[in-house]
């Protein structure tokens, strides 16, 4: 080893521990192979509907601005299920290991200075800037970003999955109270569209704050769980509360 | 539902039981294969769904009011074949079903002899894997009833459906038997429609669209289906489409 990657691996701090980095690329190949399936799946009848029934014929409330492609069904649903089993799966186990390990609780929940209006208002600016928010430390996660996470794991993931059900007959034939959830099989259908809308929303800011905070140290913790980034960055907490 | 019904379905339900979730992609004996990694996630798609429908609930029925003004009609909507033609315009007086295969007295029903039969009425959404979706009213004989009639031997396991229009697909006794399973010949509070399958269409509410066949040519019990053409159940699996359609 060579004295300036000895000293590089040196300033090298942790970041993600292995089952994060492990269940975050299965995700994100997983939700890459939905995102084309399901648009796939999509372009049979690019329309969107409320209540139990839609069809070409019948009036729609949006029509999205996509080409009609009824050849790519077989395929797309192909796709669209292995890799829904695999988000489905992965995810069960990322949840299991952060619930038990205590990482949703220390790691994604704002601690009680994040949630003060005035640290909220002034990471909403950093924000605003688009600039990048300066990412914090390796030791904490700034307050929007802790929300946006939590969003997607406790909402958004879940209201994917469950109007994704409710379009199974085989599924709803055991739990019609789906239909009484979502209101109805095309109100799920376009439900599904939407939070699929919300999720790529927020991949786009993911990938542009990464982008925009030293992509390549990021890329490094999230590859190899070790970062150069000190252990305080420049959103450090004041004082533990304790 | 008679006895033999009721031992069918117990028979089918425990086949896909906690034996069938270990053998993986023997979930079903006989049944149709999938090669790769799609054929993993249909497996673990139908088991799942076994599971959950182990109890053979119904698929929720509306009232007559809730029935859709528009209904597409896709793929066939008057079959080009000169036997079928003929008998439409006779109003499908010389039409046969014939019920064949692994059963004890083989025979061929006409549509008379099917609307003699007890009858059940429901009214169902239609769920397309192309993502539009109809309620329609559904008039037609039981699928275990026709099987109870012509007596369906023990070791038959699947019931194979050929269409007019050269289309076939194939069904395990779970589905086949499950009440709502019907060989519909009104729709709506009427005969039937030629675009919807005149005289008679297969009903199998807890999966897709596509596995409700229209125009049926003939019915067979099978105790095996992976022999016929590419082992793969069905005419849409050949497709690239999955046999079990229920998501």
């Amino acid at each position: 080893m060579t004295n300036a990657m000895t000293a590089r691996a040196e300033k090298a701090v942790p970041r993600h521990p292995l089952w994060v980095r492990l269940t975050h690329w299965v995700n994100t190949g997983a939700f890459l192979a939905l995102l084309v399936s399901g648009l796939a799946i999509l372009l049979a009848l690019p329309r969107l509907f409320w209540g139990e029934t839609g069809a070409n014929d019948a009036p729609a409330w949006i029509v999205l601005p996509l080409p009609v492609n009824l050849e790519q069904t077989g395929w797309g649903r192909n796709l669209h299920f292995l890799a829904a089993w695999i988000f489905v799966l992965n995810g069960a186990l990322y949840g299991l290991v952060a619930l038990a390990s205590g990482h949703l609780l220390r790691r994604l929940t704002p601690d009680r200075d994040q949630l003060h209006p005035r640290h909220i208002a002034a990471d909403i600016r950093v924000h605003w800037r688009l600039t990048g928010s300066g990412a914090a430390g390796a030791d904490r996660y700034n307050v929007l970003q802790k929300l946006a996470y939590l969003a997607v794991i406790l909402v958004l993931a879940p209201v994917m999955l469950l109007s994704g059900l409710t379009m199974s007959p085989g599924v709803t034939a055991a739990y019609p109270e789906l239909f009484t959830l979502f209101g109805g099989r095309q109100s799920a259908r376009t439900i599904h569209f939407l939070s699929a809308a919300g999720l790529v929303g927020f991949l786009l800011i993911h990938v542009w704050q990464v982008l925009a905070n030293g992509p390549l140290d990021l890329m490094r913790g999230m590859i190899t769980g070790r970062s150069a980034r000190p252990k305080s960055g420049p959103a450090a907490p004041e004082e533990d509360p304790r | 539902m008679s006895d033999l019904t009721r031992r069918r379905l117990m028979l089918g339900s425990s086949a896909m039981g906690v034996g069938g979730l270990l053998g993986g992609c023997e979930l079903i004996e006989n049944g149709p294969r999938r090669p790769g990694l799609y054929g993993l996630s249909d497996t673990l798609t139908l088991a799942t769904q076994r599971l959950l429908l182990r109890d053979q609930p119904l698929v929720r029925e509306f009232g007559p009011e809730a029935i859709s003004a528009v209904f597409p009609t896709i793929n066939t909507t008057d079959p080009d074949n000169p036997d079928y033609r003929r008998s439409k315009a006779s109003g499908f007086s010389d039409w046969r079903l014939p019920v064949s295969g692994l059963v004890e007295r083989p025979a061929a029903f006409t549509l008379a002899a099917l609307r003699a039969m007890p009858a059940r009425t429901q009214v169902t959404l239609h769920s397309c894997e192309q993502g539009w979706s109809a309620i329609g009213g559904w008039t037609g004989v039981p699928l275990s009833h026709v099987l109870a009639s012509v007596g369906l031997k023990p070791e038959a396991r699947f019931i194979v459906i050929r269409t007019v229009d050269g289309w076939w697909d194939s069904y395990d006794l779970f589905d086949a038997l499950h009440p709502q399973t019907i060989l519909a010949y009104g729709m709506n509070g009427g005969a039937l429609p030629v675009a919807h399958g005149a005289p008679v269409r297969l009903r199998v509410e807890r999966q897709l669209g596509y596995k409700s066949l229209k125009y049926l040519a003939s019915i067979e019990a099978t105790d095996r289906v992976d022999g016929l053409g590419q082992g793969r159940g069905s005419m849409v699996s050949e497709m690239g489409f999955s046999w079990y359609a229920g998501i």
